[in-house]
């Protein structure tokens, strides 16, 4: 009982670290990678001098992640005159919470077995490295992130404010629109790997195809798929190109127009959470999980695995981060009709025609067997 | 000949409506753009266009560019401001402040007045050079220097009559 505490503590520390890290790493990376990519220098100011001998330690950047914190630490905390006070407090949390929660369904390891490393402690006890080992991880992950939406409107309707209004009605139709393409963008991989459980599909991708050319992950098996599921992750995320519901050239910044201080910062930060957690179920769902392809180091080395596991899935994790900043630093931002339409008339028939060739295929082949 | 019309007549094609190939080309844009840079910094060049202004200042100010004001001497060391605050009348920002004195020396040849204090804020001075223009001895000048505008502190940008007289050697 006590063992079971004490490594699932374990866990849920090291997914706020892993989490919150990276999240706090993105606001440097975007800043850097946008500069490298328009031919500039970026963040470099803010550096942290070293006593005595008075040098300063400017580290690329870095420590630009922490005068934010403190900027927006040291702001007004602002509520509106006319706003919905209990809401208006209430709306960044149901931003926030939400991605938090996401991270617990994610497996970022293998099946461990800490007796062999320390001791008698946790004797003959098995833990799969993943804070909640549900049978249909899939769905909840999805009914999960269905949340974010309502603290998303609840915002813009509480703030008392035209602005916010305008975002929150763009998001809640915008959200919902690409919600059903992002539910069915993962529904053919839930078919080929035959499980909504995500470590089931990890193992499912273990291995090699074509003779032993490409590995077996999801991004070779299906592309589109892989395609589709990040479009419709990126406008749930309502990141350029589908950044309408808070377009800061049309709306201010849309449905958090009235917030300030660490308020402000909570949407900002369930934003780039979000990356994280879009990209960690992408890297289960279409890259592998946590393994190498072609090598199976965790036969080879079973007691490294317990550190290589984590850090190959963080490495896979912030590469797949990193494009997704990519995208949104290259791409100028749809209309509100253009959105809409290839939500529903391109996104959701593709999605569609996607799942059909899919089971199609998987019926055929099953049939041949 | 007729003017080209560009607005509102390109049709897409069919491969541009389809979004994701011409969206492949615009990353493709950017990340080559970026892996160049990288490539640059790895190997200690400089890949920004841009400059890390107040520690690193660009050299190709253009030859007729004017940033800096200086006070003017004769032979002597004295100053060749005669302190009639023309130019103090005719700035337009009011950024010059001139207390006007008699000069020590009583059968000064030049003139009888000198500047006891010459004080111009480069908070509010807009480099319109009109007291450059104005003033009828060529006393204040403008030259292709810059100006170390950038402080933390507003009472820094204030130039005293030492700050801008020229000292010896140049002249």
């Amino acid at each position: 009982m006590i063992a079971d505490l004490v490594v699932t503590f374990v866990f849920i520390l090291f997914a706020m670290v892993m989490l919150l890290g990276l999240a706090t790493l993105l606001t440097w990376v975007e800043r850097k990678l946008s500069a490298m990519m328009a031919d500039r220098i970026g963040a470099n100011r803010c550096y942290v001098k070293i006593p005595l001998i008075n040098v300063k330690l400017i580290a690329l950047g870095l420590f630009h992640a922490m005068a934010d914190g403190l900027k927006m630490m040291s702001k007004e905390r602002f509520i509106p005159k006319d706003a919905d006070k209990f809401l208006f407090l209430l709306a960044p949390w149901i931003v926030f919470a939400p991605v938090l929660l996401m991270f617990a369904l994610i497996p970022f390891g293998g099946i461990i077995y800490p007796e062999k490393i320390f001791g008698s402690f946790f004797a003959g006890k098995a833990y799969l490295m993943q804070i909640a080992p549900l049978d249909g991880g899939a769905l909840i992950i999805l009914a999960i992130s269905g949340i974010c939406i309502i603290g998303v409107v609840l915002a813009g309707w509480a703030s008392n404010n035209k602005y916010s209004l305008l975002g929150s009605i763009r998001a809640a139709s915008q959200m919902i629109s690409y919600e059903v393409a992002l539910g069915l963008s993962l529904l053919p991989m839930v078919l080929t790997y035959g499980s909504l459980d995500l470590h089931t599909m990890i193992v499912a991708q273990q291995g090699s195809m074509l003779g032993g050319v490409l590995p077996a992950w999801g991004i070779f098996l299906s592309p589109l798929t892989a395609i589709i599921y990040l479009t419709a992750a990126t406008a749930e995320n309502k990141r350029i190109p589908f950044d309408i519901p808070e377009a800061e050239s049309e709306i201010i910044a849309g449905f958090f127009t009235e917030y300030s201080g660490m308020r402000m910062a909570l949407f900002m930060f369930a934003e780039f959470a979000e990356i994280v957690i879009i990209s960690c179920v992408f890297v289960v769902f279409f890259l592998g999980g946590y393994n190498l392809p072609y090598w199976d180091f965790a036969g080879s080395f079973p007691r490294l695995a317990i550190v290589l596991w984590p850090t190959i899935f963080f490495i896979k994790v912030f590469i797949v981060s990193c494009f997704q900043i990519l995208v949104r630093w290259s791409l100028p931002r749809f209309r509100y009709d253009q959105l809409l339409t290839f939500g529903w008339k391109f996104l959701l028939p593709l999605a569609m025609v996607n799942i059909t060739v899919v089971t199609l295929f998987l019926w055929l082949v099953q049939k041949h067997q | 000949m007729k003017r080209k019309e560009y607005w509102n007549q390109k049709e897409m094609s069919y491969w541009e409506k389809l979004y994701y190939l011409e969206i492949a080309r615009g990353l493709w844009v950017t990340f080559s753009v970026f892996i160049k840079n990288l490539y640059k910094w790895c190997t200690g060049k400089k890949g920004a266009l841009t400059v890390y202004y107040p520690e690193e200042r660009r050299s190709d100010y253009a030859s007729n560019f004017r940033g800096k004001h200086k006070l003017t001497i004769l032979e002597n060391g004295r100053p060749k401001c005669i302190a009639c605050k023309m130019c103090e009348n005719i700035c337009p920002s009011k950024s010059i402040k001139i207390v006007a004195g008699k000069s020590p020396d009583e059968k000064d040849s030049y003139s009888l007045k000198i500047p006891l204090s010459f004080d111009l804020d480069y908070a509010s001075c807009i480099f319109c050079g009109h007291c450059v223009e104005i003033c009828p001895k060529d006393a204040i000048i403008m030259t292709n220097d810059v100006s170390e505008l950038p402080t933390y502190a507003r009472e820094k940008l204030l130039y005293s009559l030492s700050d801008l007289l020229e000292s010896k050697k140049d002249a």
